[in-house]
This record gives C-alpha cells, structure tokens and sequence, in this order.
C-alpha cells in the first residue's frame, strides 16, 4: 500500500527535493498522524456494519462529489483491493442512489450531504439513518469516514496550491 | 432546551443526536482511547459518541493537538482563525463559538469575529487577517474554491510557507471537525 505521506506528496505534486518538501518534514508528524487516520477511517480493525470495500467506494464517491479526480483513482483502487462487487461497485456512480437497498440508499444519501452540504444537516439526517436500520455506532462511523475525506481532500488542494511558493 | 441558529462566542451546550458510549460498557480499547482512569471519569458526551469508532478517535486527538497547537509556523491565534472561518461556511456554531473565543483570547481583541459573524464573507477586516479569512473561507467550500491569488495574496500578506502550511492544516481539520460535531448533535442553550 502507498503510505499517505507519499499518497498526499504524489497527488499534490511535491517533488522530493523541493522547498516544498521541507515544508512538509517539518510537520513529519502530523503527516504521518494522516495516514493513520486513513487506514483507521478506511481499513480499521473492526469495520463494524460498514465493510472495507463499502467504505472505499464511499470514500471514491466523496472524491468525485468533490472534483478530486486523483484521489477518485486511489480509491477505486482501494476498492478493488478489498473486492468491491455488485450494488457495493455501483457506489461510485453519482447517479447510482442505492436502487431498493433502503440501508444503502440511506449512506449514500447521508454521505452526500455530509460531503457537499453539511450545514444543512439536522437532526432528521441521523434519524433517517437510524430508521433505515443503521446502528448508532455505525453513524460514528460513516460520519468519522466522510469527516476525514474532507479534511484528507482540502489538504492536497492546498498543497497543490502552495507548490508555486519554493 | 432552544436549538441555538446564529453564531456566538458564548461556547453553547451540545446535545447528541447519537447515544453516547456508556462508560459501563466500554471495552478496554475504548477506556483506553478515552483515557478513562479511576481519577479521571469526566469525558464530554461529544467524545463519549465519537468513542464508538475507537480506531478513529486514537489517532484524532492527538493529530488535532499536533495541529491546533504544535511550536513555530502559524500563530495560534490565526490557527483559530482558519478553523472559525471552516466552521462559518459550515454553520457549525459550537466550533465556531469554541474558537472564536479562543481567537478573542489570543489575539486580546473582539472585533475581527464581531466583523465575521455580523459578514461572513463579506467581512471586512485589516489585509493579513483578511488574506487569511478569504483563504480559509474558500478552501472550506465543497469543492474547495481557493485558487492562486488567494495563496498569492497570503504572501502578500507576509505569510511565509511555513505559516500557510499550517493555515492548510488547520482549516482543512475544521473541515473535519465540523462534519462531526455539526451533524452527530446540535448546540444548545448552556
């Protein structure tokens, strides 16, 4: 597996001897911390209710929904990895709202607002999930996924943008 | 209890919308991330709903510290800043009047959150807090809309890449932080 450092380094584009590139090892820490957080959000221990390959498919859909078509490609090749078959495979469609899968239908709903609009979440967001089956501690972990995507995403687009600078 | 809607510096009440872990009930692992000792049984009920993804939790505490409050780079009062400008565009209004007020503090001065809560992103604000600000605010919109003046502008500013590394950071972690506390409950009359 690509470790994150070089994963955020690749898709930002930070040549290895660059200025750049010591910016960054100044805060090796924190870049390190991010991939752990990656692996925890993506490929924990104990998924719970949300498998390996859901949450890659989840996580490639966030990275369309978000215009980051490299980090799109990293994780279908996640999905891939964890044998991503079926209405699990279809997650990444933007289209695709789950069809008659009601558990489906709701993480993707849930996802997507979470992704593009969370200000507008409420309360009745949860409790749709709630109603359509998904337990509590499953919710944590949907929200911790779409939360760390976010973050993992804006990250790269600043880097992206701060290689201009040394 | 009143669903709070306007942003505040006043730090509210969270309610959950998620049954917190019952500390009764925690595993070993979950204790441990807690880091619940015999001595130390307070843990918000914010922790205590994050607590139900453990693996997650362990490692966000301390990349988030690492973050907000590593030496040298960015200030940290403009660290807050970048996440008070991420929690306006998310209406997160917990996060935002956490570290407005923590901004209010480090900084000794109350008008530049006065401006940004009465303005969002019209705020009008003197040229480094404003780089800083518009930076923020445009990195934080799904997508992210920041572009090359804004960065060109930080420089302008005086900002060295240091400091924007860590205006990255840090906005991009209340990208994060307000996917959580935003969604999983609701501020509340303290």
């Amino acid at each position: 597996m690509v470790a994150m450092e070089d994963l955020l380094r690749r898709i930002a584009g930070v040549e290895a001897t660059s200025g750049l590139a010591e910016v960054l090892d100044k805060r090796a820490d924190i870049f390190e911390m991010t991939q752990e957080s990656h692996d925890a959000a993506l490929m924990p221990a104990d998924p719970g209710g949300i498998s390996h390959a859901e949450r890659a498919a989840l996580a490639c859909r966030v990275a369309r929904l978000t215009d980051a078509p490299d980090f799109a490609t990293h994780y279908e090749d996640l999905m891939s990895k964890a044998g991503a078959v079926g209405t699990t495979a279809r997650i990444v469609d933007l289209e695709f709202l789950g069809g008659d899968d009601t558990r489906l239908a709701a993480l993707i709903r849930h996802v997507d607002l979470i992704a593009n609009d969370p200000k507008s979440a409420t309360g009745d967001a949860i409790e749709a999930l709630k109603g359509a089956g998904i337990s509590e501690p499953d919710i944590v972990r949907l929200s911790e996924l779409v939360a760390f995507l976010s973050y993992q995403l804006r990250v790269a687009a600043g880097l992206k943008l701060m290689r201009v600078l040394t | 209890m009143k669903t709070l809607h306007d942003f505040t510096t006043t730090v509210p009440a969270w309610k959950p919308h998620v049954a917190p872990l019952d500390l009764a009930k925690a595993t070993v692992a979950q204790l441990d991330a807690l880091k619940v000792t015999p001595s130390n049984q307070k843990v918000s009920d914010y922790v205590l709903v994050l607590a139900h993804d453990v693996e997650t939790l362990k490692v966000r505490t301390p990349l988030f510290n690492a973050i907000m409050y590593n030496r040298g780079g960015l200030s940290r009062a403009e660290r807050e800043l970048g996440a008070v400008s991420s929690s306006v565009v998310n209406r997160c209004i917990y996060c935002a009047a956490v570290h407005a007020s923590r901004y209010n503090q480090l900084a000794r001065e109350g008008t530049t959150i006065a401006e940004i809560f009465a303005r969002g992103a019209n705020a009008k604000l003197e040229p480094r807090l404003a780089a800083i600000f518009n930076f923020a605010t445009r990195l934080s919109q799904s997508p992210p809309t920041a572009d090359s003046a804004d960065i060109a502008a930080l420089v302008d500013a005086g900002l060295n890449p240091d400091e924007i590394l860590d205006l990255v950071l840090s906005t991009s972690l209340f990208g994060w932080a307000n996917r959580l506390m935003h969604t999983l409950g609701e501020p509340i009359e303290a």
